[in-house]
């Protein structure tokens, strides 16, 4: 238990110092590696209280995913990076102000709510289910059958996702030359050789 | 020392508010608040999941899961829009972006 504490409290202080790292860092580049650490750490604390799958999905969707799309897309891009970089103090007491405010209102809901947070030991009805079906089962059994329209509409949602993101980056530019396969295909046979009688020591004119 | 609820909502207050406080500090680079952006959904996964296992219901987790998935369209659309932005543009600076303004 105190193994799981410890861990906790490591996870924990990555996640957030690694959070505060992608919001502070200079270049967007680094931006996207504290991210993908962010997320690893954030995956370590799902399993620390026995989420495993979403933990799983989080490491294969965010880092597998999102982050190398970010990064993907923030390297192609040349960037000015001085230029990005200004008016980032100018922000920056705005910013604090309301970062502080709202961290403060979360705080404040938290210790309001804190005094009767129900711990891991103190799962009674359904504790004894989650000891018996791991995590994966459990979540199948309800997403297939009871959530299985709302996992259809996150299906349609991730296909109009990826059909968005082809027509916008799609383009048709004028002056390039493709293949036609159809039309190479379909050319008779004079269009496409001449036959030529060459005359003995004469060469082809 | 037993790591409860609280623990796992705190951090998830942390993520948010670092979300929140990077969109107002990075004002001109839109890859940082999409970033941040991701940043604040995590922490609501976070969320999500530690109420869904401390309260022993798996509901919250399939519908972080659902959180998840408008994440990803989310970050693919707003990186096509951005490639399509800086192609025509040749810029990413948000402060620019005011061609619909009347």
């Amino acid at each position: 238990m105190l193994l799981q504490a410890v861990a906790f409290y490591v996870f924990a202080f990555v996640t957030m110092a690694s959070g505060a790292a992608v919001v502070l860092s200079r270049n967007p580049v680094y931006s996207v590696l504290w991210l993908i650490l962010a997320f690893f750490n954030a995956a370590a604390l799902f399993l620390l209280i026995g989420a495993e799958f979403i933990a799983m999905i989080l490491v294969i969707v965010y880092v597998g995913a999102v982050a190398v799309l970010f990064l993907f897309v923030v390297m192609m891009l040349d960037i000015n990076l001085a230029k990005l970089r200004e008016g980032f103090m100018e922000y920056f007491p705005v910013g604090a102000l309301i970062g502080i405010v709202l961290f403060a209102e979360v705080m404040f809901a938290l210790g309001a709510f804190g005094g009767h947070s129900p711990t891991i030991v103190a799962l009674d009805k359904a504790g004894a289910q989650v000891a018996t079906v791991e995590n994966t089962r459990a979540i199948g059994r309800v997403l297939y059958t009871q959530y299985f329209y709302l996992f259809q509409v996150a299906g349609v949602v991730l296909l109009v996702a990826m059909i968005g993101a082809i027509v916008l980056t799609l383009r048709s530019r004028p002056g390039v030359r493709r293949q036609r396969i159809a039309e190479q295909l379909y050319r008779p046979k004079d269009q496409a050789i001449t036959i030529v009688k060459v005359p003995s020591r004469g060469g082809v004119s | 020392m037993m790591i409860g609820l609280g623990h796992y909502l705190f951090v998830a207050a942390v993520l948010f508010t670092l979300g929140v406080l990077g969109i107002f500090l990075n004002r001109k680079n839109v890859i940082v608040i999409l970033m941040c952006v991701e940043l604040m959904l995590l922490a609501v996964n976070i969320n999500l999941v530690a109420f869904s296992v401390f309260q022993g219901n798996v509901v919250g987790q399939v519908f972080a899961m659902l959180v998840l998935t408008v994440a990803a369209a989310e970050a693919a659309i707003g990186l096509a829009i951005l490639v399509v932005y800086f192609r025509n543009r040749g810029t990413i600076e948000v402060e620019d972006i005011s061609a619909m303004k009347g």
